[in-house]
């Protein structure tokens, strides 16, 4: 069965208040799992606290913050595997941030 | 020659029969050939090795009895051998080993093809390639390529792309639809709305590219009549697939309404004819018949919808016995209803304008003033066009030349600049006498 990663993007300073989404997340997740289709997820921690580390010829640069500026960051991802997008794309319309801000719908290469 | 022999060539042309034959079932071996194979590109392949077989044999031996099953047999046994080819690739081995299951020995002459299955894979063929995972012009191009059968060539110039650039974008298309495994077939029910509408909204699409103000390098034409055609084609086989939804025979109606005025849309010299000045003596009268035909066939299904509202509308237009004598009063109705049922600006335009014709350019206006400040019609060139026939209606030559100017400036199309500029300069004329 293929594989697929659901990115969440949330916009910069747009989060959604816990109390918002806490409740759906949970009923999501239990969703998720008795469905069988989760194989990994987590949420990833806000995006001031990344460091990015770029090699080039003059050896490691290590920069503090994301790549890039961007008014949407990545803020979590799940690893699912079903049958086809169309379920892939249920899942994320489902998911309880794809209110605030983005889904990507990725296939996971080769799988 | 033996007078059998005349009898499968009525053309003067072997290769143009096969051609024709070929393209009239190319869809549905296409379409089963692609469920079988679970591969765009190994299924377009093997269908065009098919097309060369039929092209290299049929003008001896003669169109098979039926072509249909000939060439689904012969493309799959194709598929096979460039399966063969490419049997390095070890997940292809297991479906090579599948499809040998399926090839029959000889050529199955008691093999029927399998009727009910085509009609649904035909209509999954539909939804992958409308799929709303793929952009709408990848939707359009992919739709032209498999289910009308136009060449790469023939779809990059309805888009006045290049050639290289349109075969990307096909290649992109089938490869998202292998890899992101978008699958083939019909949504259920609880998408199946959702996703009508977007197979709708692109046989529309190809159907306005053909029918608007489309202007490419060879010239400028205000028609592509073959997309009409296609749209058409496309639309008939939807209702043919979906015969109980009232929004498809909708949109086939609206389609046949607006054609059938296509002919008299330009003048002999080119030029863009303002629709209350078309001759309608070139209006195609059985595709009017058949436009009202077929809405009210939607209508009888009773589940109202914007394409058979829109149907509706165009109906009524060709229906007026003359430009004057049009029922403003009912599309300004219709307009209404459409707009209550998808809000959007531009249908208050419409709106406006049809107010205009059934209570003079005044009452329009009252509408359409306040549309002026919406943000999204900041560059819609039907309003500011709309705007200023209204107010030169209504006699105020100077706001009418500063709204003709405005709409000028938004305006891409060179005809529609044409038309614009001659009403402009009639507006001056008519100040200075």
């Amino acid at each position: 069965m293929p594989k697929y990663v659901m990115l969440t993007y949330l916009p910069a300073g747009g989060e959604p208040a816990p109390e918002e989404v806490g409740a759906r997340w949970g009923a999501y997740h239990q969703a998720i799992k008795d469905a069988g289709v989760l194989v990994a997820n987590a949420g990833l921690a806000r995006p001031d606290v990344a460091t990015t580390v770029r090699v080039g010829d003059d050896g490691t640069q290590l920069t503090d913050g994301p790549f890039a500026e961007t008014e949407e960051y990545l803020a979590g991802f799940f690893l699912i595997e079903v049958e086809d997008l169309d379920e892939a794309l249920k899942w994320a319309a489902e998911m309880p941030n794809s209110r605030y801000g983005p889904v990507e719908v990725r296939p996971v290469w080769g799988a | 020659m033996s007078p059998r022999d005349n009898e499968r060539w009525p053309g003067p042309d072997p290769a143009a029969t096969v051609e024709r034959t070929f393209r009239e079932e190319r869809a549905a071996v296409l379409a089963t050939l692609i469920r079988h194979l679970g591969d765009f590109q190994l299924a377009e392949d093997a269908v065009q090795d098919a097309f060369a077989a039929a092209l290299a044999t049929w003008p001896d031996d003669g169109i098979p009895d039926r072509p249909g099953t000939w060439l689904m047999v012969t493309a799959r046994r194709k598929a096979i051998d460039r399966l063969r080819r490419e049997r390095a690739v070890t997940d292809r081995i297991a479906r090579l080993a599948e499809l040998a299951g399926l090839d029959a020995p000889e050529y199955p002459q008691e093999h029927p093809l399998e009727t009910g299955a085509v009609t649904d894979d035909r209509l999954r063929l539909i939804f992958t390639c409308c799929h709303p995972a793929l952009a709408p012009p990848a939707r359009v191009a992919l739709t032209l390529k498999t289910l009308g059968g136009l060449s790469t060539a023939e779809v990059a110039r309805a888009f006045v792309v290049g050639e290289t650039t349109m075969a990307r974008r096909l290649v992109r298309a089938t490869r998202k639809i292998a890899d992101a495994r978008i699958p083939y077939r019909v949504p259920g029910d609880d998408a199946l709305p959702e996703r009508l509408n977007g197979v709708l909204s692109t046989v529309h699409l190809i159907f306005n590219k053909g029918y608007g103000a489309a202007e490419d390098g060879e010239g400028e034409r205000l028609v592509r009549g073959e997309l009409c055609e296609e749209a058409i084609r496309l639309g008939r086989l939807l209702c043919e697939l979906m015969p109980h939804d009232a929004e498809v025979r909708g949109l086939l109606a609206l389609i046949l309404l607006h054609d059938a005025r296509r002919a008299a849309r330009v003048d002999p010299q080119g030029r863009y004819v303002p629709m209350d000045a078309e001759d309608r003596a070139r209006w195609d009268a059985a595709r009017i018949a058949e436009g009202q035909e077929v809405l009210a066939e939607a209508l009888a299904l009773r589940r109202a919808g914007p394409y058979q509202l829109r149907a509706a509308i165009a109906a009524l237009h060709v229906e007026a016995p003359s430009a004057a004598e049009t029922d403003w009063e009912t599309i300004a109705e219709l307009y209404g209803a459409l707009g209550r049922l998808t809000p959007s600006p531009v249908v208050e335009v419409h709106r406006a304008v049809a107010v205009a014709g059934a209570r003079g350019p005044r009452a329009g206006l009252a509408l359409l003033t306040p549309l002026l400040d919406d943000p999204r019609l900041t560059h819609c060139q039907p309003l500011y066009a709309a705007h200023a026939d209204l107010l030169r209606r209504a006699g105020d030559r100077a706001a009418a030349r500063r709204a003709y100017e405005r709409a000028l400036a938004l305006t891409e199309s060179a005809v529609e600049q044409a038309e614009l500029a001659r009403r402009l300069a009639e507006l001056g004329t008519e100040e200075g006498a």
